[in-house]
């Protein structure tokens, strides 16, 4: 397999900054889809595109690529926007974003968006297509690699458990999940929906290798993705602990965020926090 | 004597020739192997056939896996479960996309007998032929469900197939020719059309026997492909007959008969009846008890047609 350089932590700190700005802004001209839950998953997806997958935006069908499966469909804005600025469609396009004969549709559809694995929406069903994808891989003796985001709330769903119980089952190995852990859905906070805790534990007990790590840090992020890969004989679950909303402090960590565009001012006021928002050269410098 | 044999051992014969023909299709299974039929695959064919357990809704979507690497897999297990539990993955994940999943839902109909209404599937051709892209197969015998299973390999796109549980006549013929989408007249008439499709066509097949001795020309249809349906066929049978009796072993509401009439109705109405299951859950006993109760039997039949021809214009 080939080893991919990896890329400069700062770059993409900056480049997460921009994809959250992106993600405002399209949200804004949409106005209505789910800010919250595409907030917190950036790192995760920058990791992926911008160090882990193997992908060819100019042959998106390209049989050995690593697939990616969003299973919560509703934060497709942060996967359009790193697709568009990884070279997948160009960039001005994501201010189609849910509107009329749009291919970027308010939850992803493969028929319309060529890079796009599955269409996806209805909650809780990701996984079991990511176990479908690691197992033809397998027959196919090919070394591509299958990743899966799920949310925290989703893992409501019964269909995960059983997903999960497949995916050791069968030791999928050449499968990586990663739990979005942003302790919200809509009702509120996971703990008072329904609790998950102790979701290593659950997991672990499920058969699958763990990796417990802060969903915001692209180092960690880009540690787990390899250790993933180093695992055999099971699949691994990477646990991203994330902040709903992050990078824009009216919506951090509140529910109400999770499916409301931003409006007007708050547009405004959201994209001045994420321009101001200090690169963490800055932040040592200010330490001294 | 005619022979008898279950719809289900038509597919699990073409599963295996598949096997043999077609390395791509591979088969998952719900713990309910050998009732489905699929057994008779994974015992030929171990490293193609996936268990994966009590889990309809993860077995669909795994499928789904398996067809965008390339693979055609088969998925089976009693049609409550897997069109009525695993409906939103057949919809929104295989139908939306147009995945090539090839779904075999067992057990359909009251004649599934003894286990009674939870294992009955009487809703299935509505649920399925409800979603786009899907193609919803009703084979009337083993060797047409041969033929359609061996047919579902072939195309592109998601394909249901209903088949029942118990023996029944086999009416066709090895070389009765099969084409997805096409009606087979399986007997001329001019009174009255009776189109059916499933286990209904041989009873369709007594009743026009009955019906030739009272002096009634009744028409045969077997209308095994409910989705894509064939309308050229139905609005003949409307033309030239002038009277409809729809037949299946299913829910009435928004199912077979539906079908039938919204071509009807659209493009020549003349008057129609409803053999089928009459907004009821199913019921223990014998498949033959349960055909006279669920009222699905030719004399059924029989009745639906006195009644049609007295509302037949001019
Ligand atoms: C099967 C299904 N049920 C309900 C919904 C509606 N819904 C959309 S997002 C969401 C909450 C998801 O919460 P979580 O998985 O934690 O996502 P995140 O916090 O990352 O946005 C719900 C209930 C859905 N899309 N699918
Ligand atoms: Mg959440």
């Amino acid at each position: 397999m080939e080893k991919k350089k990896r890329p400069d932590i700062k770059e993409l700190e900056k480049e997460a900054t921009e994809i959250r700005k992106d993600i405002i802004k399209m949200l804004g001209e949409a106005g209505s889809g789910h800010p919250g839950g595409s907030l917190s998953s950036v790192e995760i997806l920058t990791g992926l595109y911008y160090y882990k997958l193997r992908y060819n935006p100019k042959k998106p069908d390209w049989p050995d690529r690593d697939r990616f499966i969003l299973s919560k469909g509703h934060v497709c804005p942060s996967l359009y926007t790193i697709m568009a600025r990884c070279g997948y469609f160009p960039k001005e396009e994501l201010m189609t974003l849910r509107k009329l004969h749009s291919r970027l549709q308010g939850h992803p559809h493969m028929l319309y968006l060529s890079g796009l694995e599955t269409s996806c929406g209805s909650l809780g069903q990701g996984l079991s297509i990511a176990n479908g994808i690691a197992l033809g891989a397998r027959m196919d003796k090919k070394d591509y690699r299958v990743y899966c985001l799920l949310g925290d709330g989703e893992t409501d769903e019964g269909q995960v458990w059983e997903a999960a119980m497949t995916a050791s089952h069968y030791k999928l190995n050449n499968l990586c999940a990663i739990i979005d852990r942003n302790r919200l859905q809509i009702d509120g906070f996971t703990e008072d929906v329904m609790k998950l805790e102790s979701v290593k534990e659950r997991w672990a007990s499920f058969g699958w290798h763990v990796i417990e790590i802060d969903g915001h840090n692209i180092k960690e992020v880009m540690d787990a993705y390899d250790e993933a890969e180093r695992t055999k004989g099971k699949p691994t679950m990477i646990i991203a602990h994330t902040i709903k909303g992050k990078g824009v402090s009216f919506m951090e960590d509140k529910a109400e965020w999770h499916g409301v565009a931003p409006k007007g001012e708050q547009i405004e006021l959201a994209l001045k926090e994420l321009n101001m928002k200090p690169t963490k050269e800055q932040l040592e410098e200010a330490e001294g | 004597m005619t022979e008898m044999k279950a719809t289900r051992d038509g597919y699990g014969e073409a599963l295996v020739e598949l096997g043999k023909t077609n390395p791509k299709v591979v088969v998952l299974g719900a713990d309910l192997t050998d009732s489905t039929r699929t057994l008779w695959f994974a015992e030929k064919f171990p490293d193609r056939f996936f268990e994966i357990g009590i889990a309809e809704q993860d077995m669909l979507n795994t499928a789904a896996g398996l067809s965008l690497t390339g693979k055609i897999p088969f998925v089976s297990t009693y049609g409550v479960f897997i069109a009525g539990r695993a409906w939103d993955q057949i919809r929104t994940t295989i139908c939306y996309a147009n995945l090539n999943v090839k779904i075999g839902g067992a057990h359909g109909g009251v004649s599934v007998g003894p286990d009674g209404a939870t294992h009955q599937a009487l809703e299935e051709i509505t649920l399925m032929r409800v979603l786009p892209n899907m193609k919803v197969i009703v084979p009337c015998d083993a060797i047409e469900t041969y033929k359609a299973t061996m047919k579902a390999a072939e195309i592109k796109g998601p394909v249901y197939i209903r088949f029942g549980r118990e023996k029944i006549p086999v009416i066709t013929k090895k070389d009765t020719p099969f084409k997805l989408g096409k009606a087979a007249t399986f007997r001329e008439g001019k009174d009255v059309s009776l189109i059916a499709c499933g286990y209904m066509v041989c009873e369709s097949l007594k009743a026009a026997e009955k019906l030739e001795k009272k002096g009634v020309s009744a028409r045969v249809i077997n209308l095994h492909t409910i989705k894509p349906i064939d309308k050229e066929a139905i609005i003949k049978a409307a033309k030239e007959t002038g009277a409809i009796v729809a037949c299946e072993e299913h829910q009435i509401m928004g199912g077979f008969g539906s079908a039938v009439a919204e071509v009807v109705v659209e493009n020549y109405p003349v008057p129609m009846r409803f053999i089928g299951i009459q907004d009821r859950f199913g019921e223990s006993g014998t498949p033959e008890e349960l055909i006279k109760e669920f009222n699905l039997d030719s004399s059924d039949i029989v009745k639906a047609v006195e009644e049609v021809l007295k509302h037949k214009h001019g």
